[in-house]
């Protein structure tokens, strides 16, 4: 039981630790699972109904038109899921319990609000920043970065908690101890996915509908539905 | 008693602290999140997956203060950056 990142190999100077291994083996195995799957008819099939089915409910989720991000959120949540749900099974190690993987994905879902802001609005989607009064800018930018590093540090910590308690456990107590915790651990990896996938849309909509939908308040003192 | 205690002392009794205080605040405002969901859910019964969503969504960012504190207590029992 390793719940800290250990190194597996060595390039002379670089370090390949079991995180990058396994999240490159994760993410192999799931484009060539895939490739295998469209090119069974049957199996095409479902997917596509399936594809449809988490499509609508993505877009339903907001009220801005997110359909670029799609692929985004369904990797997201397809990746960040099955790393999460390795970690369960013993003697692996979920890759997602590193904190620079966990950022590596926040930065993702950081770019991706911005780089879509941007395709649709230009540059000037950055006056949003401006947006209740001049003066918020520092606060709008903070408030930006801690919830981009709150992404990042949810995922990790989540993960990083399970393995390393489930390591005491078998420490002091034996080894069919942490099998509760396991099942909880099952739907911890499951919602923390969820929530990822969720809160990337969730963010890169804000800027958006902030971008392009007109502010009543000062008007009629009522906010927009 | 040398440095070395009194750092392993500081830091098992923070680290106690630490995810004893930091449990509080959100094991409270979960509470008040789940009651006020299925308030709404026994007014709108229609709109409960909504309703549900939003709460998971809601929950799981409320329970990430108590994960920081989680992690902070870990760290600060089994891999003590100042005990290396």
């Amino acid at each position: 039981m390793k719940p800290f990142p250990f190194e597996v190999f060595r390039v002379g100077p670089v370090v390949f630790t079991d995180v990058m291994v396994v999240s490159l083996v994760i993410g192999v195995l799931l484009v060539v699972g895939g490739r295998i799957a469209l090119s069974i008819p049957r199996a095409r099939a479902v997917l596509e109904i399936a594809y449809d089915a988490l499509e609508q409910a993505i877009c339903g989720m907001t009220s801005a038109d997110v359909a670029p991000l799609v692929p985004l959120i369904l990797t997201q949540w397809l990746f960040i899921g099955v790393s999460n749900l390795v970690g369960v099974v013993p003697g692996l190690q979920s890759p997602t319990r590193d904190l620079s993987m966990a950022a590596a994905l926040a930065a993702v879902a950081f770019l991706a609000g911005h780089v879509l802001a941007a395709r649709r609005r230009g540059i000037a989607y950055l006056k949003q920043y401006l947006e209740p009064s001049p003066f918020l800018l520092p606060f709008n930018i903070i408030g930006e970065v801690s919830r981009t590093i709150a992404l990042a540090l949810r995922l990790f910590g989540n993960m990083l908690s399970g393995a390393l308690v489930g390591a005491i456990f078998v420490l002091l107590a034996g080894l069919l101890v942490p099998v509760p915790l396991m099942l909880l651990s099952v739907l911890t990896a499951v919602v923390q996915a969820y929530i990822f996938g969720v809160l990337t849309l969730v963010f890169a909509a804000s800027s958006l509908e902030s971008a392009s939908r007109p502010r009543t308040l000062a008007r009629t003192g009522r906010k927009a539905p | 008693m040398n440095a070395t205690d009194w750092i392993s002392i500081v830091s098992i009794v923070t680290a106690g602290f630490t995810i004893a205080v930091g449990s509080l605040g959100p094991a409270l405002g979960e509470g008040r999140a789940v009651s006020t969901a299925l308030e709404a859910i026994s007014r709108q019964p229609d709109s409960a997956s909504t309703i549900t969503r939003t709460l998971f969504v809601g929950l799981a960012m409320i329970e990430s203060t108590a994960i920081y504190c989680l992690v902070i207590a870990l760290i600060l029992l089994f891999a003590n950056p100042l005990l290396r």
